[in-house]
């Protein structure tokens, strides 16, 4: 690792590093990957890694089993702190479901072709973290087997949900952007299904991914379907990485508590969920880039780009944390004022700070060309972003809601072991769906890395 | 199966069905099981036969089996169709019969024996069998679902407050004052509240028991009997020695040979004898019992403890006048209030006449401008003293000091003592003297029952000198039947038991092992007592070491009387029989002397018929010849003969012979149905303090103020234990500390710096918060007393006097039940007879850990300035309140309540609000209880409190202003404030609260999800959820509590106040029967019923002449946060404190 990156580092000072490795040919490029999943062998850091993993989802379904018999009193959640770790974690989740789709669609758009190593998994990541971010708001509720009330459809008690609440609009929110994610996923796979399909040996893998591939032939008309679908899905995700965020910033700043009814909430959220969402691709590509020998495919070049985004949307979101403290103290209003004084100095200020250090203060680093250039810095980075942001969420979260306008009602908040498990759990669900992915399916678009290879590129000069 | 049960009983009931089948239906109805069953068609079939397999006993008239049909049921039927002729010879419907087809049999027995299987299963969980019994006849007046009202009364510590209570198809589910009762008004506290609870505790004790075996009262008699009859066969010759003389004649006279018991004892030294044990008697039937046993067995004696009882007050009164006397205030003649250390607001005998009495004396009006003033000297942290205009903490050995100064300043010629009193305290004595000189005739000196008896003589002495005797202090006869001072007869009663002189002893009520003082010893005296009999609603620690243990009925299930604070009698008349075959105290007493077939009902009546044709004079007591004479014969079988013999040889026992006359019956019917027996109230007697009544030395030596003080208390919720098993009272937040399920050892902040308890912010000492809601994380001490020690967690409280620190007595029960079982510290174990309510030289150790303490309001974190930038809760003195009204009203912030961009939703028929006058709030917290009363709001525990997860609809608020030496303390009730723009409604995803036509802010539990959003959003945080289940479905006995008006919420769902939407609803119904709109005042809240005070007021704001539309008027009244232009329907009128400026400083 570290002469690769004195390597990166060398050739950066001349021009900037390729997208992709040289050396590399068509068939190199789908032997690599495709052998990921159909040929090598399992290596044995997979089986511990998922075993852990799966060892976790195991405690999720514990845990979900117990909170379903005996309700939500066992997490930590109480009467001025309605809402605590399932809100801030599915803020959390979503979150960094951001960076896959706007990776996939907004960069695919902008035709930023180094999007394309990174994009698979990005996408994978975005579904997965959409799916642990969709357990909470359904398990948070007094009787989860009711949730389908928040959907539209004829019943025979005549009452349809109430349209003004923001939760109905994150039912919406979220839904179509974990449908619209799953399909942009999904059909960005068919060429690449088609190729395990071909090369796979066995038979059980020839059956499924030939299932998988939907009868993928690569003929020019196929190619041409395929290529307009992707672009129509890639158009219509574009507006959900804002949206989604948005609307899910709207749960708080809909409503009157001091600390959640800013105006600058959907911006200042937007920001943050793909502050977040970049991270979590940092977090997760470069021990993959690296167990998997994929440096060739994800370079440096990706890894500062990505950088760089963290670094910028970092900033906006400081920016945000600037004007909640400024329009607290502008709007003279009492709450507000209170409840950010409440943030500098009250029984959460430990946690503010931490946040602030790790959202704010650590990411400038990434001015500095020898921080953006080391892969271990820009993987701490990663993880200390992460933390921050969901220290982000519990700021926001509990510090609101604990003090909010009466002091009497005033209390505080501390998790309870099941707030922990189901957290923790859900990062088990979700990294073993990594590892099943990784595992199973092509995680680098072997198609359109090969077409962007500068044996391919030869067509396009032709055009 | 239960059909079947219920067609046999029917039966056997003799109930021709077929024509008083819709009398049983209707009968039927209450009874939810029925319900399914009534309208199965089998049961509704005017078939008087059961139902039996053969088909032709479905047809009209099996009696005659005649084939025309004398009755029809149809028109097919008239017209025999075929179709119809089909039908009715079918047994089962169409599809149903495929199991008579012969080709189908291996598949019938091929399921049988699935279902067989599958049976077997089911019975792992075996159904508990459930029988039905419905009325054979009818109750008058009972229509199932309207509630039936029955005037009744509880007692506590012996006085009377009379209630009405609710009862649904013969279960009563709620508790009300009962308004011509002079003890209640209609207001009502926290423990009759809460007595409905008690009355279904599943833990209640349930059987009569012999050394923990379960036995018969048969037993029980055949035990007991032999036992007296031994006290009564040497009795004889000392029966005419004057030992009945005593009790003879009641009240006053008697006073001075008190305790005459002793000297009785000492004449027959060597004689064991029958003692009774009993709290403070009020009851004229059971005092005329327990004195007429006095005078047939010569060798009983009677003695009363009652350990948060008033015996210095009593003494008081004797040290004053040479006798007993009872002392009556009327605080709504009073201008100018000093209260020495008594929370007569909250506490003792007529509490709540005084708090309502007060608070008419203090309420504000367009018209009435002026208000009374209280001074409070106290020795701890009360609700009166939170009320206060001035307030000085003392240490409670200083309040003599300072109560001789004043009476001393006023003019009392044998207060004065060498004694100077403390620093600052000059300024007070001067200022209240004067003030109280200047109201002459309408002030009134009060002292409260934990102060020694002198203190009350000097303010029975300073009363006279202001001229307040006859006026606002009325003198009465003793409203006890014998008043004794507790604490000595129980003193004797020990120094007899450890004597051996005690044979039997008959504990009717109370747990003296539990509470007696710790120096007594009690219990090791009890274990030289041959023969121990107890009567208690709990099997608890006194029953441990009773060899008898008898259940008590509850007050709700007996027959009994007892007299009010002013000597008003009230029969205590049953709601329902007695759930677990529980005795009186009459009824034991009755088996005790013979007659153990009478029931309450018969004594009670009896005594009140003989007393009738008396003209209404106490009875004269005879001794019960009966009694006596069995000694030789066959005396332990109550057979009817002896009760004739009774009847000839005693006057008074001739009531069941003699049929009542129509007068009596009258009155007694009168009498049940007010609740109260007229004319009865004790009248006013001229006393007059002796002159040297305050002269001797003060009582205690006074203690270095570096010293540490004790001060004992019954408890605001479970007061001396008794209610200790209470969810509700445990539950209840106290009304300072909100401390719930615990006691704590109380001490003042600077105090606690200098032991170094607590946590300290800026040099403040402070209850250190723990994390996870509502838990303080109190540091243990160990205070010992004498040579007594106990460890309990510290509550650091602002307004407590330095050095001084408090425990609440009724924590510690080591047997209780499954709610008051091992909470809190047992304050009994270091309180000791000769100072039971305070005492120096104590001395505090710290000890490690702490102790969590679950409290429902974190003090600590509440600095003035954020109360009040908040603007929550307004409060002006008396005259900044004159200075504005004559300048002019400030409007509340009325402007931005127009703004708005749509039209304001136009209320055309009622629309409900809810004033609340924070100036009459004492936080009584009455209104909790009667809220969780008649909401069906479960307990949650203290790990939820401590969680901050407590269900109360309705929470009383308190806030302090000033320092925290002595702040001023606001109390606010926070109900759902039923906003216009309810912020919870915008954001429930499902609907499930929404705005009603008439204002509310309904909830529809059934549709809730739990998203918790609601609450989030709603600014005052009323909004209460199921975090797990919190309701008890299961225990049987809880199931007949419930209100079934009101949806008992289960998991997972939100719920919260809705202004008592079910009695709204059942006012609504009535008067659009009659066609008319509701009446101002016909619906009260269950919290305004409660409120002594009316400080809460409920009404349709759409008429302008209603009670509360004049309250939201009025200048002082303004909306909790009002700025969030959330347009709250519950208003609140701002505390007035009529501040003396010339104590301004003080």
């Amino acid at each position: 690792m570290s002469e690769h990156t004195q390597d990166s580092i060398s050739d950066s000072t001349i021009t900037p590093p390729a997208v992709i490795a040289p050396g590399q040919t068509f068939a190199s490029v789908t032997d690599k990957i495709s052998s990921i999943a159909l040929t090598r062998r399992t290596p044995v850091g997979w089986f511990i890694g998922a075993g852990i993993s799966f060892a976790l989802v195991l405690g999720l379904f514990y845990t979900i089993g117990y909170l379903v018999v005996t309700g939500i009193g066992i997490f930590g959640t109480n009467i001025p702190v309605g809402w605590a770790f399932p809100i801030i974690n599915f803020v959390w989740w979503i979150g960094i479901g951001h960076a896959g789709t706007l990776i996939s669609a907004i960069l695919f758009l902008l035709r930023q072709p180094w999007r394309t190593s990174i994009n698979r998994f990005a996408e994978a990541m975005t579904l997965f973290a959409v799916a642990c971010a969709g357990l909470f708001p359904l398990l948070h509720t007094g009787r989860p087997w009711l949730a389908y009330w928040m959907l539209p459809y004829p019943n025979t008690m005549g009452v349809w949900p109430q349209f003004r609440s923001p939760l109905i609009w994150d039912v919406f929110a979220v839904s179509t952007y974990a449908t619209v994610s799953a399909l942009f996923w999904f059909v960005g796979l068919i060429p690449d299904l088609a190729t395990l399909r071909d090369r796979a040996r066995r038979r059980t893998a020839k059956i499924i991914y030939g299932m998988l591939a939907m009868g993928w032939r690569g003929s020019a008309r196929h190619w041409h379907r395929y290529e307009t679908t992707y672009a129509l899905l890639a158009a219509l995700a574009t507006p959900l990485v804002v949206s989604v965020h948005t609307v899910v910033s709207f749960d708080f700043s809909i409503g009157i508590v001091p600390g959640w009814h800013a105006t600058i909430f959907p911006p200042y959220f937007v920001a943050g969920a793909i502050y977040a969402g970049f991270a979590m691709v940092l977090t997760l590509a470069i021990p993959l880039r690296k167990f998997y020998g994929l440096e060739a495919f994800i370079t440096m070049r990706h890894l500062r780009n990505m950088s760089k985004i963290m670094l910028a949307t970092g900033l906006i979101v400081a920016y945000g944390y600037m004007m909640e403290t400024f329009m607290s103290y502008y709007s003279g209003n009492t709450y507000e004022r209170y409840m950010i004084l409440n943030r500098f100095k009250g029984p959460y200020s430990a946690f503010y700070w931490t946040l602030i250090a790790c959202n704010v203060v650590f990411p400038q680093l990434l001015w500095i060309r020898r921080v953006r250039h080391s892969v271990p810095a820009l993987w701490a980075m990663s993880l200390v972003v992460g933390l921050g942001m969901w220290l982000e969420r519990f700021i926001i979260v509990v510090t609101s809601l604990h003090r909010d306008f009466l002091p009497s009602s005033w209390a505080m908040y501390a998790p309870t072991f099941w707030d922990w498990s189901m957290f923790i759990g859900t990062i088990g669900l979700f990294l073993a769906l990594i590892f099943l992915f990784v595992r199973f399916l092509p995680m680098i678009s072997i198609f359109e890395i090969r077409g962007i290879l500068p044996q391919a590129a030869v067509k396009e000069s032709g055009d | 199966m239960h059909e079947g049960k219920m067609v046999e009983l029917i039966k056997l009931k003799g109930i021709d069905r077929s024509k008083k089948d819709d009398k049983v239906q209707s009968v039927l109805r209450p009874l939810s099981i029925t319900e399914s069953l009534a309208t199965s068609p089998q049961s509704l079939t005017p078939n008087p036969q059961p139902p039996t397999p053969n088909p032709q006993s479905l047809t009209p008239n099996p009696q005659h089996p005649n084939p025309t049909p004398h009755y029809w049921r149809s028109l097919e039927e008239l017209a025999e169709s075929e179709d119809f002729e089909e039908l009715l010879h079918r047994e089962f419907p169409e599809r149903a019969s495929e199991w008579s087809d012969p080709v189908g049999r291996r598949k019938f027995l091929k399921l049988m024996g699935g279902s067989l299987a599958l049976a077997g299963l089911t019975a792992c969980t075996r159904q508990p069998a459930e029988y039905i019994a419905p009325y054979v006849r009818q109750p008058e007046e009972l229509v199932p679902g309207k509630p039936v009202f029955y005037a009744t009364a509880m007692a506590l510590d012996g006085f009377a407050t009379g209630l009405i209570v609710e009862s649904h198809e013969g279960r009563p589910t709620k508790v009300e004052g009962n308004k011509d009762h002079p003890a209640s008004l209609g207001a009502s506290d926290v423990f009759s509240q809460a007595s409905v609870l008690a009355l279904y505790d599943p833990d209640r004790s349930q059987t009569l028991t012999y050394l923990g075996e379960i036995v018969t009262w048969s037993a029980f008699l055949g035990g007991i009997r032999p036992a007296v009859v031994a006290q009564s066969a040497g009795a004889a010759p000392a029966q005419q020695s004057g030992a009945a003389t005593a009790p003879q004649q009641p009240g006053a006279a008697t006073a001075p040979q008190q305790p005459g018991a002793a000297g009785q004892s000492q004449q027959q030294p060597a004689r064991s004898g029958l003692r009774i044990l009993t709290g403070t008697v009020t009851s004229p039937t059971l005092g005329h019992q327990l004195k007429t046993l006095l005078a047939t067995l010569p060798t009983a004696k009677w003695h009363q403890y009652e350990p948060a009882g008033c015996d210095n007050a009593r003494e008081g009164s004797r040290m004053a006048f040479g006798q007993y006397a009872n002392t009556i205030y009327q605080f709504d003649k009073a201008d100018v209030v000093l209260s020495l250390d008594s929370d007569f607001l909250s506490c003792g005998s007529g509490n709540l006449r005084y708090a309502h009495d007060f608070a008419s004396k203090r309420r504000l009006s367009e018209s009435k401008r002026d208000m009374n003033r209280l001074y409070v000297v106290e020795s701890t942290v009360t609700n009166t003293g939170s009320v206060a205009d001035h307030r000085l903490p003392l240490r409670p050995s200083e309040v003599e000091g300072f109560a001789r100064e004043l009476a001393a300043a006023i003019g009392v010629q044998s207060a004065r003592s060498g004694s100077p009193n403390g620093e600052g305290r000059a300024n007070w004595i001067a200022v209240l003297s004067k003030d109280l000189a200047a109201h002459r005739g309408a002030s009134i000196v009060v002292v409260g029952d934990s102060q020694p008896p002198v203190v009350h003589a000097l303010a029975h002495s300073m009363n006279q000198s202001l001229g307040n005797v006859g006026n606002t202090v009325i003198y009465t006869d003793p409203v006890e039947a014998n008043p004794v001072d507790g604490n000595a007869s129980l003193r004797d009663l020990v120094a007899d038991m450890n004597a051996g002189q005690v044979d039997v002893l008959l504990i009717l009520g109370g747990n003296p092992v539990y509470n007696a003082p710790a120096d007594l010893e009690f219990a090791d005296a009890l274990r030289k007592v041959r023969l121990r009999v107890h009567l208690s609603l709990y099997k608890d620690e006194t029953s441990e070491f009773c060899q008898w243990h008898i259940p008590e009925a509850h007050f709700l299930e007996s027959w009994s009387d007892a007299r009010a604070y002013d000597g008003t009698i009230s029969i205590i008349q049953p709601l329902i029989a007695p759930l677990y075959s529980g005795k009186t105290a009459h009824e034991v007493l009755s088996a005790v002397m013979g007659e153990p077939e009478r029931s309450s009902y018969d004594i009670v009546r009896a005594y009140w018929s003989d007393r009738h044709a008396a003209g209404g004079q106490e009875l004269p007591v005879k001794a019960s010849v009966s009694t006596t004479s069995v000694s030789g014969e066959n005396q332990t079988q109550p057979s009817p003969a002896r009760s004739a013999q009774t009847n000839q040889s005693q006057p008074s026992a001739t009531r069941q012979a003699k049929t009542p006359s129509p007068q009596f019956e009258q009155f007694w019917r009168k009498a049940l149905h007010d609740g109260f027996v007229a004319n009865t109230a004790l009248p006013a007697k001229t006393l007059s303090a002796k002159s040297d009544s305050a002269t001797q030395p003060p009582a205690s030596p006074r203690s270095s103020s570096s010293q540490l003080e004790i001060v004992f208390r019954a408890d605001p919720t479970i007061h001396d234990g008794r209610f200790s098993n209470n969810g509700w009272l445990q539950e209840l937040p106290k009304p300072l500390s909100k401390l719930t399920w615990d006691n704590a050892a109380i001490v003042s902040p600077a105090t606690a710096a200098s032991l170094d308890l607590g946590k300290r912010i800026d040099q403040l000492a402070t209850n250190r918060m723990g994390s996870i809601g509502g838990e303080i994380l109190a540091d243990r001490i160990e205070l010992q007393y004498g040579d007594r020690k106990v460890t309990a967690p510290v509550f650091i409280q602002p307004g407590q006097p330095d050095n001084v620190i408090t425990v609440h007595l009724g924590y510690g029960r080591t047997i209780s039940g499954r709610i008051g079982t091992r909470t809190g510290f047992d304050a009994y174990s270091i309180r000791i007879s000769d100072a039971p309510w305070f005492g120096s030289g104590l001395r505090v150790a710290k000890v490690g850990g702490t102790y969590s303490l679950a409290t429902t309001q974190s003090h600590h974190l509440i600095d003035a300035s954020v109360v009040g930038e908040r603007d929550i809760l307004r409060s002006q003195t008396l005259d900044e309140y004159s200075k504005h009204t004559s300048e002019g009203s400030h409007q509340e912030g009325g402007s931005h309540h127009e703004q708005s961009l749509y039209p304001a939703f136009a209320y055309d028929g009622y629309a409900w609000g809810m004033a609340i006058d924070l100036n009459s709030c004492i936080g009584c917290a009455a209104c909790v209880v009667a809220c969780v009363a008649e909401n069906n709001i479960p307990v949650v525990g203290k790990e939820q409190v401590a969680r901050s997860r407590e269900m109360h609809w309705l929470r009383v608020d308190a806030y302090y202003k000033g320092g925290e030496q002595n702040p001023e303390t606001y109390f606010q009730p926070v109900p759902c404030q039923q906003c216009e723009n309810a912020p919870c409604e915008l954001v429930c995803p499902v609907a499930a609260t929404v705005h009603s036509a008439e204002g509310l802010n309904d909830m529809t539990y059934n549709r809730c999800v739990g998203t918790r959003y609601c609450s989030n959003n709603c600014p005052y945080k009323v909004r209460r959820f199921n975090f797990l289940l919190y309701q008890d479905f299961y225990t049987a006995s809880l199931k007949m509590l419930r209100n079934p008006d009101v949806s008992v919420r289960s998991r997972g769902v939100m719920e919260k106040c809705t202004y008592c939407v079910q009695r709204i609803q059942r006012a609504k119904i009535e008067s659009e029967k009659e066609n008319r709109q509701v009446r101002d005042g016909e619906i009260v809240t269950a919290c305004a019923q409660a409120c002594p005070t009316e400080a809460i007021v409920f009404g349709n704001i759409n008429d302008h002449a209603s009670r509360v539309s004049r309250l939201k008027a009025n200048e002082r009244n303004y909306s909790l946060l009002g700025e969030l232009n959330t347009r709250p329907r519950t208003t609140y009128l701002s505390a007035v404190r009529n501040k003396n400026s010339e104590l301004e400083n003080g």
